[in-house]
């Protein structure tokens, strides 16, 4: 980690999005006062991290974390609530976060999705103004991630604060006001999801085709680069459509034609550089 | 007072735990029954003055507490490694509430194990004074301050899966040493001495008229608190990252 500098005004919703092992993690970590930063401060709503959490201002659903058994659902969210000066109703957690048929389960007897939305309302209960969520839907399916994002919806529209990672492009862009990208220790992005997608939200074509220059390739409009393997050529696309349509009136014996979202990863790469320097960097 | 409602919640936990029941309290009970019944008319166990029902009953009882305290040490191992005491560390639950609840919820465990060997101590013919009773509780619940702190200590430092043996290990080996099986002497003795799960054994005493423990006891069991405490804080505080 190095020179991250991140201020967010009460009521944004943050997306921190990067690829596995850019930081995201241990910036989260830092936040909460569970790690120190060698040099700098963390302060939440003007306090250190220790006194924002001791005075139940910050609600947490760390990335890594079991549930402790033997407590019906219901049970551990009251436990957890306790904890708290001014919790929200166990009833209105439950039915926030889906729980309403676990409620009576034993923790020990839930799915893997279950526990994660369990571990949400964890979060949630304490009616934190503040809440940090770690890569919330990782253990989610399809159905799961779109009711989480629709209570974490419900939860910014209280006026609190929502700072999540993740690294996935598109679940920041649907659900955050503000994306700050993270790569290697480092901010390398930080503005309006629009603007982010601009920057990173490239996508690739790929095609079989032999016998054309990559050179002539990169000037067609929408396409920022181009690459030949063998037989096959890949087009970075600022705009895909306008690629496609251009490829194919040019060329027309194009074959096995992909469009693919640019992954993160690649689009970090480039913004950020050489990865085997910041390695060695840390 | 903060943590009342989690400390609640700690012990319904506890005593929902099957497992526990089984081993933590019906396990002395049975090696009681099994090595005092065939000697319940023994009246002075190995010169000890006391006689084998009673003497046999504090034994276990020593094992059957040791073994209660040490294991919230195992309890504490697996919410570190399920990743359960950070969570915990970003709720406004102070350091000390959970560990006074972590500490309630061992005594009260170890208190019920008590009960039910003293109960059935009764039935073998065991029988004390109000004041005799009341005074060797207390002599054992204060013999188990090192224990508590030496499960916090473990609970820290171990993992869950060394925490089991590591604990098994030591609450065997003390019990041998500390006379839970037969009464020590000579070189066992001598060790056995030393260490707080002797006195625990030793509050037995009580019934032979007098202090049961004198000075030696008492600064034997106040020592190995304030050290065992001094290493369970340091434990703790190095522990906060990642498991």
């Amino acid at each position: 980690m190095r020179g991250i500098d991140i201020s967010i005004p009460v009521g944004e919703t943050v997306a921190l999005l990067g690829p596995n092992g850019a930081g995201k993690s241990t910036t989260i970590d830092m936040m909460l006062g569970l790690t120190r930063p060698d040099e700098g401060a963390v302060s939440l709503f003007g306090l250190s991290p220790k006194d924002a959490v001791a005075g139940g201002l910050v609600g947490a659903m760390l990335q890594t974390g079991e549930l402790i058994r033997d407590l019906s659902v219901r049970e551990l969210l009251a436990m957890t609530a306790s904890l708290y000066p001014e919790p929200m109703d166990i009833e209105e957690v439950l039915s926030m976060s889906g729980l309403n048929k676990e409620a009576g389960q034993r923790t020990q007897k839930l799915s893997g999705g279950q526990s994660q939305r369990v571990r949400f309302a964890i979060a949630l209960v304490g009616d934190p103004d503040l809440l940090v969520l770690d890569e919330p839907t990782v253990a989610l399916d399809v159905e799961g991630r779109r009711e989480f994002w629709t209570a974490m919806r419900g939860y910014a529209d209280r006026g609190k604060t929502i700072l999540f990672a993740t690294h996935y492009l598109e679940e920041a862009d649907a659900n955050a006001d503000r994306a700050i990208l993270m790569a290697h220790g480092r901010i390398v992005a930080d503005g309006p999801t629009t603007e982010i997608k601009a920057q990173v939200g490239t996508k690739t074509i790929r095609a079989t085709l032999a016998d054309v220059d990559p050179g002539e390739l990169g000037a067609l409009p929408g396409v920022a680069g181009a690459e030949r393997h063998g037989g096959s050529v890949t087009l970075r696309c600022s705009d895909s459509d306008a690629a496609i349509v251009a490829l194919l009136a040019r060329h027309p014996q194009a074959r096995d034609i992909e469009i693919t979202g640019a992954g993160l990863e690649d689009a970090f790469l480039e913004l950020t550089g050489d990865p085997d320097e910041d390695e060695d960097a840390k | 007072m903060s943590g009342v409602l989690y400390t609640r919640f700690e012990l319904i936990r506890a005593f929902r735990n099957r497992r526990f029941f089984f081993f933590s309290l019906g396990f002395p009970l049975v090696l009681y029954f099994v090595i005092a019944a065939p000697q319940r008319n023994v009246s002075n166990l190995g010169g000890t003055g006391i006689s084998a029902p009673l003497y046999y009953m504090v034994g276990l009882a020593s094992f059957g507490t040791m073994f209660a305290m040490i294991g919230s040490g195992g309890r504490i191992a697996a919410e570190r490694q399920a990743g359960w005491t950070r969570q915990l560390r970003i709720t406004p639950l102070p350091v000390r509430s959970y560990f006074r609840a972590k500490m309630l919820t061992a005594y009260m465990m170890a208190i019920t194990s008590l009960v039910l060997l003293y109960g059935a101590g009764v039935s073998l013919g065991v029988s004390l004074s109000a004041g005799a009773w009341l005074e060797m509780t207390g002599l054992i619940i204060i013999a188990l301050l090192p224990f508590g702190a030496l499960a916090v200590l473990l609970g820290h430092l171990m993992t869950v899966e060394s925490v089991g043996p590591v604990a098994g290990g030591t609450v065997s080996l003390l019990a041998i040493v500390s006379g839970t099986w037969f009464p020590v002497s000579g070189f066992l003795h001598d060790i056995g001495q030393w260490l707080p799960s002797y006195w625990l054994v030793q509050a037995g005493r009580i019934t032979l008229g007098g202090q049961a423990w004198g000075v030696q006891g008492w600064a034997v069991v106040a020592t190995w608190t304030l050290v065992l405490s001094a290493g369970a804080a340091y434990a703790y505080r190095r522990d906060s990252g990642r498991v």
